[in-house]
């Protein structure tokens, strides 16, 4: 039974998670569980026009309804000048409409009633004037000389946000202009959406007798969140209460300060009371930020063998109406030059153009590591072009050019310093557990018999852990993280990180972590995230970076208590420091180990016996730069079969084999490789967010936004190798997102695969039924 | 209205507007707050409890239509402090992650067992396909149902050897 233990040395154990007995038993803390006395609710009236001017707003009959007690527009916003807030992009975006809405359900007005019903009942009553314009939904369209400016507030009149590149252009073109074979590809990564179950809100609490504003956010970032509001509002910090209680999951999309977040904050401080803000689903998946949507063209040069030169990558970001990623300050297109991926390229040239249209802002969410998956779904689609064009089998050309393990730390050509990786042993684990030569003798069988069958690989590396204070920074914020560490008397710690899971279990293997630095139990050591006025500050979780940054912080504390620990034994064990050995669980007299003291024993001497000069208690904290990023990698393969009748692809089989270094909790990290795989496997299938010429979100719900059941949803195969991180306190490198990153490109690989016999190169993401069945009627093989 | 609902065993009266939602009723009058809300197009079964013994969604039911019946709530599985065998088995399976859908994947689940009690993986999945769950990829959410299939067809076994021991006792 995985239930918690009481063992010691719990590092790398599947112990049961401390999270659990609360939530099976319908006891979790939400933001929507947070009833305050006085509370008040409010509702947001969004604009049914993706770009149209607000002629007038008439408040009045909304303000008359019974239970109502504040009406907010954005011009009430702007008299006190909170009408835009900045992102975490550097741009600026609308809090509520001023002047004009720049797209569908973005937020026009918003009232603030008695209860949940009066609220939207009065959000009904107000009337909008609105005088569209030319709406601008595709993002080439946008560049086009004639466009519509969207941006009336920039300065430059153009609907281009960014130019970025990153690598060599010289040197690439030169390899591009004497290469024997160029392969060139356009991809389009679709716009899809995280939609966590939970959707997004807060309930705001101004306190006017305590000076005080307590917020209860779903956030992933709880501290930023505060330093961002003390920005936006004029509010003190140290009067700003941000609370992240239980997150019903986040994938990327409660990173940002929403507008809704900034209302319900106004509408307390107006009234005095608290106010709550729940969004519905439609608002979630229409308004907050929705994740990819890259349009790229990627070249590579290569010789006839199959070994690869250089790579040149042109990016059209659309980015929607606001440039709002939440990307570190100076990677305005994330970490998207990892393109180059698990191969040894002498080059590669990447840009990158970000482009203003009329749609929700976002752009980096939903396990992308900061659009990883868009590099990697990239890079693993045309080296897998590459193989078909050279007729070579796509495992063999990625052994060929994989960089080797004597090759780590690993410069690539666009700048990264890969920490470690085994990419052929990945890789051979996977072809031998699927029995990839067998399989490929039944598609042999198979394709004689005019039967679609395909097998598809993706072999990707990760960049995760961002990230060393030289480069990452958030709104100026260095991005460590920390950890705070506290031994009780009886030997029992309280230990808080500056980190917020949102199901990713860090209440469990944090307490891993501490415990096997300390000889405790997991069960001795209690976790706590998320309420900024008591754990450290920290800049989150996303971008799978706990594991990398406040796991590094976790131990390093750990450490920083033992070295205290360590005198308080010697004066214990009545010996010198230098004779006092620490074997894990408990400190010993060095050549005499019966006389031992355990970290119960310590804990208790620092409060009740401190040497003379010693200050009293255990405890430390500790602030995590870290030296680099962690670079896990994995070996992916879907089994497809493909109904030549339907179009219909069926997953046969899925390996997924990862390596994220030292792994603290296996059972927790299979975890993590399911959801993370379950979501490759819809962005691959099912999802994509479509937004017809006139800028209306044409799948903002769950009945035409897709999400997998348990009906659909294959069933998945795991496995794993173990290349430690050199740089990491634990050798452990992050790995959450690793699943979603590298498994859509397995999946469209395999698709391909089975159509490959028709001359099939390339299906855009998602590979709807239709797709196939109509490249299939094509062909003339159904009709 | 006035209406009359039993809930989990415990008889509530209350006043309620005939447009409340029973999912509302059960978190904002009742402070239930384990049954959860995930969308507006009844997909997602976050929501889902037991009315009259049935799984339902109790965003797509009225509060008044609940008058005169029955219903139960995650919050009720657990009987004299003692972990129902779902639950349990969730926590060890490893079935749950930020916890969201659990409460009705876990009502969802009981419903189920009651009319099947050795259901097949394909059986499950299709009983539960009523409930999305974003976090675990459900392999772990059927591997969970079916170890309470069988603690609570162990628990039966028990429960009649039990009755037959009892049964046959000479003292």
């Amino acid at each position: 039974m995985a239930l918690p233990q009481t063992e010691l040395r719990p590092m790398g154990k599947p112990i049961g998670r401390k999270e659990d007995p609360r939530l099976i038993r319908g006891k979790g803390h939400y933001v929507d569980d947070v009833m305050l006395p006085n509370m008040l609710y409010l509702c947001i009236v969004r604009s049914p026009y993706a770009h149209a001017r607000i002629r007038r707003i008439d408040t009045s009959a909304a303000l008359a309804a019974p239970g109502v007690k504040l009406v907010l527009t954005g011009e009430d916003l702007a008299e006190m000048n909170l009408a835009w807030m900045p992102t975490l992009a550097g741009d600026q975006q609308m809090v509520m409409a001023t002047g004009k809405v720049l797209f569908q359900y973005q937020e026009v007005a918003a009232v603030v009633a008695e209860t949940r019903a009066q609220a939207e009942d009065a959000a009904q009553l107000i009337e909008v004037d609105y005088e569209p314009l030319p709406v601008v939904a595709d993002p080439f369209q946008a560049l086009e000389p004639d466009a519509p400016i969207l941006r009336e507030d920039k300065e430059k009149k153009s609907n281009h946000i960014f130019h970025w590149e990153a690598g060599d252009r010289e040197e690439t073109e030169a390899l591009f202009r004497d290469a024997p074979v160029v392969v060139k590809q356009n991809v389009r990564f679709p716009r899809v959406h995280p939609a966590p179950l939970e959707p997004c809100g807060c309930v705001s609490d101004w306190d006017a007798a305590r000076n005080k504003l307590t917020l209860y956010v779903t956030s992933q970032a709880p501290h930023v969140h505060r330093t961002v509001l003390a920005m936006v509002s004029g509010l003190p910090e140290h009067q700003i209460h941000v609370i992240s209680p239980d997150v019903g999951g986040g994938f990327g999309n409660k990173v940002p300060v929403y507008p809704g977040y900034v209302i319900a904050t106004v509408a307390s401080l107006k009234l005095g009371v608290p106010v709550k803000w729940i969004e519905t689903r439609t608002e979630n998946i229409a308004s907050t930020h929705f994740a990819r949507d890259y349009h790229m063209t990627a070249e590579i040069a290569a010789r006839e063998d199959g070994k690869v030169l250089a790579l040149r990558v042109k990016t059209i970001a659309d980015h929607g109406a606001f440039d709002a990623a939440a990307d570190p300050s100076k990677f305005p297109a994330g970490l998207f030059s990892i393109v180059t991926g698990s191969y040894d390229f002498k080059a590669a040239f990447v840009e990158v153009d970000g482009v203003y249209t009329n749609k929700a802002p976002g752009g980096v969410a939903y396990r992308c590591s900061f659009r990883v998956t868009e590099a990697s779904y990239l890079i693993e689609r045309v080296m897998n072009i590459l193989a078909q064009r050279l007729k070579m089998d796509p495992a063999e050309l990625r052994l060929k050019n994989f960089i080797r393990k004597e090759q780590f730390p690993y410069h690539s050509p666009t700048g990264w310093v890969y920490d470690s990786g085994d990419y052929e042993k990945t890789l051979k684990l996977a072809l031998e557990r699927i029995g990839y030569e067998e399989l490929r003798k039944e598609q042999a069988e198979k394709r004689a018999r005019g039967e679609l069958m395909g097998i598809g690989i993706s072999t990707f590396t990760e960049v995760v852990g961002a990230g060393p204070a030289h480069q990452f920074d958030i709104v100026g914020i260095k991005m460590f993280d920390s950890a705070q560490i506290r031994f009780h008397p009886t030997g029992k710690v309280i230990a808080r990180l500056g980190v917020r899971h949102q199901g990713q279990g860090h209440e469990t293997t944090f307490a891993q972590i501490i415990a096997e630095e300390l000889g405790l139990s997991a069960d001795d050591v209690l976790i706590e995230e998320g309420d900024t006025d008591t754990a450290p500050y920290g800049l989150g979780t996303y971008a799978s970076r706990s594991t990398p940054t406040a796991g590094g912080a976790a131990a390093l504390c750990a450490r920083r208590i033992r070295e205290k620990a360590r005198k308080i034994a010697a004066h214990l064990l009545e010996v010198g420091e230098d004779d006092v050995v620490w074997d894990g669980v408990a400190f010993s007299a060095k050549g005499l180990p019966g006389r031992a003291v355990s970290m119960k024993d310590v804990a208790f001497a620092a409060y009740t016996n401190v040497p003379e000069g010693m200050e009293p208690g255990l405890e430390a904290t500790y602030y995590y730069n870290p030296p680099n990023l962690t670079f896990p990698n994995g070996a992916y393969i879907a089994v497809v079969d493909i109904d030549k009748g339907t179009g219909a692809v069926k997953v046969r089989r899925f390996l997924a084999v990862d390596d994220c270094g030292n792994v603290i909790n296996p059972m927790v990290v299979e975890g993590q490789v399911h959801g993370g795989v379950t979501e490759g496997f819809a962005i691959a299938f099912m999802q994509d967010i479509p937004y017809d010429a006139d800028g209306n979100c044409l799948a903002p719900n769950l009945m035409d936004y897709l999400v997998p059941t348990s009906a659909d949803t294959p069933h998945w195969e795991t496995d794993r190798t173990v290349t430690p991180s050199p740089h990491h306190p634990i050798g452990a490198k992050g790995v959450g997102e690793s699943p979603n990153v590298g498994s859509p490109a397995a999946f469209v690989n395999a698709v391909v695969d089975a159509l490959s016999p028709l001359g099939v190169e390339h299906i855009d993401m998602p590979i709807f039924p239709w797709k196939v069945w109509n490249i299939l009627r094509e062909h003339g093989i159904t009709e | 209205m006035n209406i009359r609902v039993k809930v989990n065993g415990r008889l509530y009266e209350a006043d309620v507007e005939p447009r409340t939602l029973l999912a509302y009723f059960l978190r904002e009058q009742l402070n239930l707050t384990g049954t959860h809300i995930g969308c507006d197009t009844t997909t997602c079964g976050a929501c889902t409890v037991l009315f009259d013994g049935k799984p339902i969604k109790s965003c797509t039911v009225l509060a008044v239509q609940a008058d005169g019946h029955e219903v139960m709530t995650v919050e009720g599985l657990e009987s004299n402090g003692q972990l129902h065998p779902l639950q349990s088995a969730f926590w060890e399976d490893h079935a749950l992650q930020c916890g969201y859908c659990t409460p009705g994947m876990l009502m969802a689940a009981y419903g189920l067992l009651q009319t099947n009690p050795a259901p097949t993986d394909v059986e499950i999945r299709e009983a539960l396909s009523g409930n999305i769950c974003r976090c675990t990829g459900y392999m772990n959410i059927v591997k969970a149902v079916q170890n309470a299939a069988r603690k609570m067809a162990g628990e039966n076994q028990e429960a009649i050897e039990e009755a037959a021991a009892s049964g046959t006792s000479t003292d």
